[in-house]
């Protein structure tokens, strides 16, 4: 446990209420994003199996909070390459820099990485070689230039001798599939991720075959928001480095293709202590592309003791402990349809099970944005050199829940 | 190399080395000796000691050495008051150093040091660097001064800071415009008195344009900033809402819930019928929804405030019920609210999706997800009638499964079908009775014996199964006992013959073994009912009962309006308003809607309310679902407002009049659970207060009212019902008690005693006559002077009983002559007056002689609208001449006996009607509480549909209806001892707004 405090010292022995909060949950993941204790608001996040806890005192906007600490999260993240106790500890320092100049008075000051990486120096295995040698140190001694520019986004002087400009279209299937294999609710979320390495202040204009998909847009700030509104062209000056430049949804429900199917007879037998297990999966509406990396994924009853499985193809794991089973399926081929079959062995004398387990589905297909969203342009301003221009496009599944 | 190293050392002697350390030649052992210290600090271990050896390292060029010795110095200056000024010259030096970044991290670092002796030389350089040349800063110096503030607000004030904070809004750059909005904002919220963010059109049009340049969390500033402005007209809302728009694209979900926020608040000024309107109504929906594809503690806040927005305006997500079908692995507390808000958008349209998921949820595993979801099952049926007969069939299914508590909850909710359809699903019974033995929750189980109770007749064995249950009946809760005791009292009522030695057995089970009070009083009284007069106690226990609504859990509209100027902040997440809540004394602005129309002010009354109630009251004032429900169960009778047969209501006068001496004693050790309204004034004000008080709990009782907000205002209807009626029968009343009294035997274990002291005081209580009661005895006026009228001078008044309308007349003659041949006649008038039968003198009216009439009145007449309103013109002719004169009735006569409004429709009609129609009042100097003020509006048809209590006020909800169809609504605040009270009409014809007041007035003062 570390800890930070802003604006007045708050006892340590507040978290005590938190603790408890996290052992009435079952789960860690059950545990309530905001507890109130008699003096005190906790609001919490979970990621990557560490708590972020902040203790308010005043009536502040929680989703402020949550999503400040999630940029705390994602900074660790960027900084150390994994957001985990170790990184933490093993810099503890920077740690307690970042939040210095990440919040101020329960203020947030800067919280953009590439601001935030011009204060202190992310640790790399060479400047803590050099630093030790001239006994320089790894915070900035110059004001970030983006902090107050109207682009703080960006800093000043960014030079590359490739010039790049990648854009990654990903979009992820969320869906839930009844036991019939109708669909109840399906829904698009994409993002594009960017990874701009251009040197100046470029102005780059992105257009789309088929804007008029995109009626659902979270921007992120750099996109000038007029012209979208009126030209349907997303233009920006871009941050340095990778960054998220759109998310969507495309929810109507006639264009999200479902890619798989699942047929499935999944039984217990009344008074015995078996019962069968059998899945195939099948490509659907796969727009001809090969379906990859597909992955299964079933939280049986409790009362299932032990699975005996063969599958047809991949490889399967039961954990008799959180009775989480998981299929590592693969590529789906046309001609021979991967299944998994055989015997589930339940707790003898146990009543059958009433829940029928859902399935989750992983999937993944290169090369298609299964909306059909398509990038027709991308131009750039400002400078004067020709940068490489790439756009990949891959769908995944999201929360991809098949019902038993 | 990492930093862990440094929480390895834990050996004795630390402290020393790092001293040692700390005070070395070498920088570079310095700051690893800082490092250490640090590390020591964040993992809680005390190293304060140290503190002038770090401070000494201060003093250097090393940027990240002097950052972690401020560091240091925040976290124990406090501790080290002393100490911490030996710092202060280097902190006033580096506000002075060429590097902005030095110039700001030393006015931050020295606002956090909450030591007093600090600040004072603070104020230099804070001054100097709000003024910097830097937008560096100064923004971080704007936040200085909220710190500063925290620590001495007189100081800041005494300086002048916060002028300059003001002036900094208006500052060339955004960061520095959002940072000065929020430290404002921060010092506000500390004082809500001062005036600190005055805003004007120009200072909003500046914060607008700072919006679309500053960073998210400064975006996050001037919104919650914006929202507490009121525009001018809705030309103003409306272009403060297209700049607010795009926000709502925007990739961080505190702004978009901000910028929802100003939406949903400054929507309240538009027009409806504006096109603007509706597009904005469609560009809330996609980012609401999109907020719930982010982090599962993002989703849970989204959905609280979700679960605000469709209730205020359902149209919102009308079209978007899939997007809150639950996934198999959200979190509990994720899943849990998804339910609630389809139960909230579940209509006919989407009601055979919304009950094919909840059957599916049905089945899951979490026990909690499971029960809501049976239970929301249950409240699509009531919410949505088509859909009843589904959900009763999926119920069955679920009930087929035998999974216990799906069972029981099943059952719990086919009880709420069954009131609220009667007569309808009856045929399910069989099914709930073979479950019978696996039920092992009250409430399960109580609900299943009043199913029995109230089918008794078409359940063969229903005697058996009641009889099944009286076994344990020292076992069980008080729910159950209460409710078997009602069940087995019903089923004698309607099996008479072969359940006596049952019933004999129950009402002796809870009147003589049982400690509890409740349980002892409802067996006496259905004793005495049921050995007094069996017929009666047929009707009483027997009683139609009234139909439950379904939005028992919708907040109260006031409460969701202030809600809604709290969007996105924890108000919105716990649904109690911040006053409920939030730590100290402070106090806390209350937050309305701006109203419709500049006109009203009704809306625009910021108060600031006493901080700091209980957090438990604030929990009653939004009941469970589960909760209403129950109380409702209870309310095993409560005719509206239409009087029982005669006979019955004195029989009840003696019953409870028996017992209410001993209740007398019983008064104070109420259990909670059934804590009935423990006073509740009589209607007429004659009646003395101490037999008030047992009869109202004992009638209460009588008719298991508990105090459930939904089921308060029954419990003055059923008194006051009988008690009108009563008062005409007291002669009956007594005669059928006194029979009791005379055969000990025949029930009442022993207390003939009080009940004979109790019949005289019962005698004196009586009005002055049969008839009269309450307000409407106002006391006669003249209308027509002698001199004006040949010596006939008439005064009168007007009175409205059992439903009908009189105008009493006093006719004098002052003249020297007979006076015969007289008649009357009616201007046409607003609603239709006019006499229901002639002006019948009997006998011709002599000198100096008086007549007193009643003239029946018909609203029959023919209507013309006049002025005012209830203005009346009459003409009056005798043997002499014809007169004319006119008067003011007052509206009250007009309220009519059936004027109260379902809950429900209340709620939708208070809803409907357009803010523009609200009026408010003040009626001052009324010393009444909450509960007289009910019963005695009640005496003249003015109902209260529920009450509530908000923050220690008492809120009435009423409705009355005019004879000629128009119905008033009405809010009534109440402050315990504040003798002025606040009434909010609503009314479709809001010119009646101004009379209703008036015959609330007179009523009141009466």
């Amino acid at each position: 446990m570390s800890e930070k405090h802003w604006k007045s010292v708050v006892s340590q022995s507040v978290c005590d209420y938190f603790f408890e909060a996290q052992e009435k949950a079952a789960d860690v993941e059950n545990v309530p994003p905001v507890i109130s204790t008699p003096h005190h608001y906790l609001i919490s996040i979970y990621r990557d199996k560490l708590f972020f806890v902040s203790v308010i005192q005043t009536e502040v906007p929680p989703l402020f909070v949550i999503e400040f600490l999630h940029r705390v999260a994602d900074t660790f993240q960027d900084y150390f390459g994994e957001c985990s106790e170790a990184a933490i500890k093993d810099n503890v320092v920077i740690v307690y820099e970042l939040l210095e100049e990440m919040l101020d008075n329960g203020f947030p000051l800067a919280t953009e990485s590439n601001i935030l990486k011009e204060l202190i120096k992310p640790p790399t295995i060479l400047r803590s070689v050099v630093n030790s040698i001239t006994g320089s140190s790894n915070v900035g001694d110059t004001l970030p230039t983006g902090q107050l520019s109207n682009i703080p986004w960006r800093r000043a002087g960014v030079k590359y001798t490739n010039n790049e400009a990648y854009f990654d279209v990903v979009e992820e299937i969320d869906a839930i599939i009844d036991k019939s294999g109708s669909t109840v609710f399906a829904e698009i979320q994409g993002v594009i991720d960017a990874c701009i390495k251009l040197s100046g202040m470029p102005d780059l204009s992105l257009s789309f075959m088929n804007p008029r998909l995109l009626d659902d847009v979270s921007f992120h700030p750099c996109i000038r928001f007029k012209r979208w509104e009126s030209e349907r062209v997303l233009s920006f000056i871009p941050p340095d480095g990778n960054f998220r430049l759109i998310s969507y949804r495309v929810s109507s429900q006639n264009l999200v293709a479902i890619p798989v199917y699942v047929k499935h007879s999944i039984s217990f037998k009344e008074n015995s202590s078996c019962g069968r297990f059998d899945i195939t999966i099948g490509p659907k509406q796969n727009m001809g592309k090969t379906i990859e990396g597909i992955t299964v994924t079933v939280h049986m009853p409790k009362v299932v003791l032990n699975m005996n499985l063969t599958p047809t193809q991949g490889s399967y794991t039961f954990d008799p402990v959180t009775k989480v089973l998981t299929w590592d399926v693969g590529k789906i081929t046309p001609q021979k349809l991967p299944s998994l079959k055989g015997l589930v062995n339940l707790q003898s004398g146990a009543p059958k099970p009433e829940e029928n387990p859902s399935l989750n589905i992983q999937f993944k297909i290169q090369q298609l944005a299964i909306s059909g969203l398509k990038v027709n342009r991308l131009d750039m301003y400002g400078e004067k050199y020709k940068p490489f221009k790439g756009v990949k496009y891959v769908t995944k599944a999201g929360k991809f829940q098949v019902r038993t | 190399m990492t930093d862990s190293k440094y929480f390895t050392t834990t050996k004795k002697g630390e402290i020393f080395e790092l001293k040692a350390e700390l005070n070395s030649d070498k920088k570079e052992k310095k700051k690893e000796a800082v490092k250490k210290v640090i590390a020591s600090m964040t993992v809680g271990k005390d190293v304060s000691a140290l503190f002038p050896d770090v401070v000494n390292c201060m003093q250097t060029d090393n940027l990240e050495l002097k950052k972690l010795v401020y560091l240091y110095l925040m976290n124990y200056a406090k501790s080290q008051p002393d100490m911490a000024i030996m710092a202060v010259n280097t902190f006033v030096k580096d506000c002075e150093d060429p590097n902005p970044l030095i110039r700001a991290l030393a006015v931050r670092t020295m606002g956090c040091i909450r030591v007093d002796k600090i600040t004072e030389y603070l104020c230099e350089p804070l001054r100097k660097c709000l003024k910097d040349e830097d937008p560096y800063v100064r923004k971080t110096a704007a936040v200085c001064v909220a710190k500063l503030h925290d620590i001495n607000a007189q100081l800041v004030e005494d300086q002048g800071f916060l002028d300059t904070l003001k002036d900094l809004i208006s500052d060339s750059n955004p960061m520095v415009v959002a940072n000065a909005v929020a430290a404002l904002s921060e010092i506000a919220e500390s004082h809500p008195s001062s005036n600190l963010l005055d805003l004007n059109p120009q200072s909003i049009n500046k914060l607008l344009t700072a919006l679309n340049e500053c960073t998210e969390w400064g975006q996050i500033f001037i919104l919650d900033c914006l929202a507490n402005y009121t525009p001018k007209d809705d030309r103003e809302a409306q272009s403060i809402c297209e700049r607010v728009t795009p926000r709502l694209s925007h990739a961080n979900s505190a702004v978009v819930l901000s910028a929802v926020k100003v939406l949903m608040k400054f929507m309240e000024m538009l027009s409806k019928d504006l096109d603007y309107y509706g597009t904005l109504l469609k560009k809330l929906a996609p980012p609401l929804v999109t907020l719930l594809s982010a982090e599962p503690e993002l989703q849970y806040v989204a959905l609280r405030n979700i679960n605000l927005i469709v209730q205020k305006r359902p149209e919102v997500l009308k079209h978007e019920m899939k997007v809150f079908f639950v996934k198999y692995n959200d979190p509990i507390y994720v899943k849990l609210e998804k339910l609630d808000i389809m139960i909230r958008l579940a209509s006919q349209a989407n009601i055979a999706q919304v009950l094919a998921e909840l059957k599916e949820y049905a089945t899951e595993v979490d026990v909690d997800f499971v029960r809501k979801a049976v239970r929301a099952i249950g409240r699509c049926a009531i919410k949505v009638e088509q859909s009843a007969e589904r959900c009763v069939s999926t119920l069955l299914d679920l009930i087929q499964t035998k999974v216990n508590y799906v069972v029981q909850e099943a059952i719990v909710v086919i009880k709420d079908i069954f009131r609220k359809y009667p007569n309808k699903y009856e045929s399910v019974i069989a099914t709930l009775c073979e479950n019978l033995d696996s039920l092992d929750e009250p409430e399960a189980r109580a609900a299943m014996i009043w199913i029995v109770g109230e089918y008794a007749e078409r359940i063969d064995n229903a005697d058996e199964l009641l009889e099944s249950f009286l076994e344990g009946f020292h076992d069980e809760s008080t729910q159950v006992q209460l409710q078997l005791l009602t069940a087995i009292v019903k089923l004698f009522l309607k099996k008479p013959t072969e359940t006596q030695e049952l019933v004999q057995q129950v009402l002796s089970l809870a009147t003589q073994d049982s400690d509890n009070p409740d349980l002892r009083d409802r067996g006496y009284i259905y004793w005495r009912l049921l050995s007094t007069d069996p017929v009666a106690a047929k009707e009483v226990v027997l009683a139609e009962k009234p139909l439950i609504s379904e939005e028992t859990d919708l907040i109260e509209p006031t409460l969701l309006d202030e809600l809604i100027c709290y969007i996105g902040t924890l108000a919105s997440v716990y649904h109690k308003p911040p006053s409920a809540f939030v730590e100290g004394g402070r106090g806390v602005v209350h937050k309305s809607l701006p109203p419709r129309t500049a006109s009203s002010e009704s809306t625009e009354s910021p108060e600031t309310a006493p901080a700091g109630a209980p957090p438990g009251e604030q929990l009653d004032a939004v009941p469970t679902q589960g909760d209403l429900l129950g109380d409702l169960l209870n309310l095993d009778l409560g005719p509206p407002v239409s009087g029982p047969p005669l006979a019955a209501s004195a029989v009840q006068m003696g019953a409870v009049d028996l017992l209410g001496g001993g209740l007398d004693s019983l008064m104070g050790d109420e259990p909670e659970g059934i804590g009935a309204p423990s006073f509740v004034a009589p209607p007429a004000a004659a009646v003395p207060a101490n037999l008030g008080a047992p009869m109202g709990s004992g009638l209460s009782d009588l008719f298991d009212l508990t105090s459930g907000v939904g089921t308060l205002s029954g419990s003055y209807v059923a008194p006051k019902a009988r008690l009108r009626s009563g008062f005409g029968h007291t002669e009956a009343s007594l005669s059928r008690a006194a029979p009791a009294v005379g055969h000990p035997e025949a029930g009442t274990p022993g207390r003939p005693g009080r009940v004979l002291l109790l019949i005289p005081r019962l005698t004196w209580s009586s009005p002055g006559g049969p008839g009269r009661c309450g307000p409407s005895e106002s006391p006669l006026q003249v209308w027509l002077p002698a001199m004006k009228a040949k010596g006939l001078e008439i005064s009168g008044t007007f009175t409205r009983q059992a439903g009908t309308i009189s105008m009493d007349l006093q006719l004098t003659n002052k003249a020297l002559q007979v006076m015969t041949d007289f008649a009357i006649q009616f201007n046409r008038n607003s609603f239709g007056l006019a006499p229901a039968a002639p002006l019948q003198v009997h006998a011709p009216l002599s000198p100096t002689q008086t007549v007193e009439i009643s003239l029946p009145l018909s609203t029959a007449g023919s209507v013309m609208k006049t002025e005012p309103l209830n203005s009346l013109q009459v003409a009056v002719k005798n043997n002499i001449d014809v007169f004319y004169f006119s008067t003011l009735y007052p509206l009250h006569i007009l309220f009519v006996e059936d004027g109260k409004m379902d809950r429900q429709m209340f709620l939708a009609t208070w809803k409907d009607i357009p803010n523009e129609n609200e009026a408010q009042f003040q009626i001052r100097d009324c010393p009444l509480n909450a509960e007289a003020v009910s019963s005695r509006l009640q005496s003249s048809n003015i109902f209260t549909v529920a009450r509530r209590n908000v923050e220690g006020q008492d809120m009435l909800y009423q409705s009355l209806k005019l004879t000629n169809g128009i119905w008033v609504l009405a809010e009534l605040r109440i402050q315990p001892g504040n003798p002025s009270f606040t009434l909010s009409l609503k009314c479709r014809a809001p010119e009646v707004s101004q009379h209703v007041y008036q015959a609330y007035e007179t009523i009141l003062k009466n």
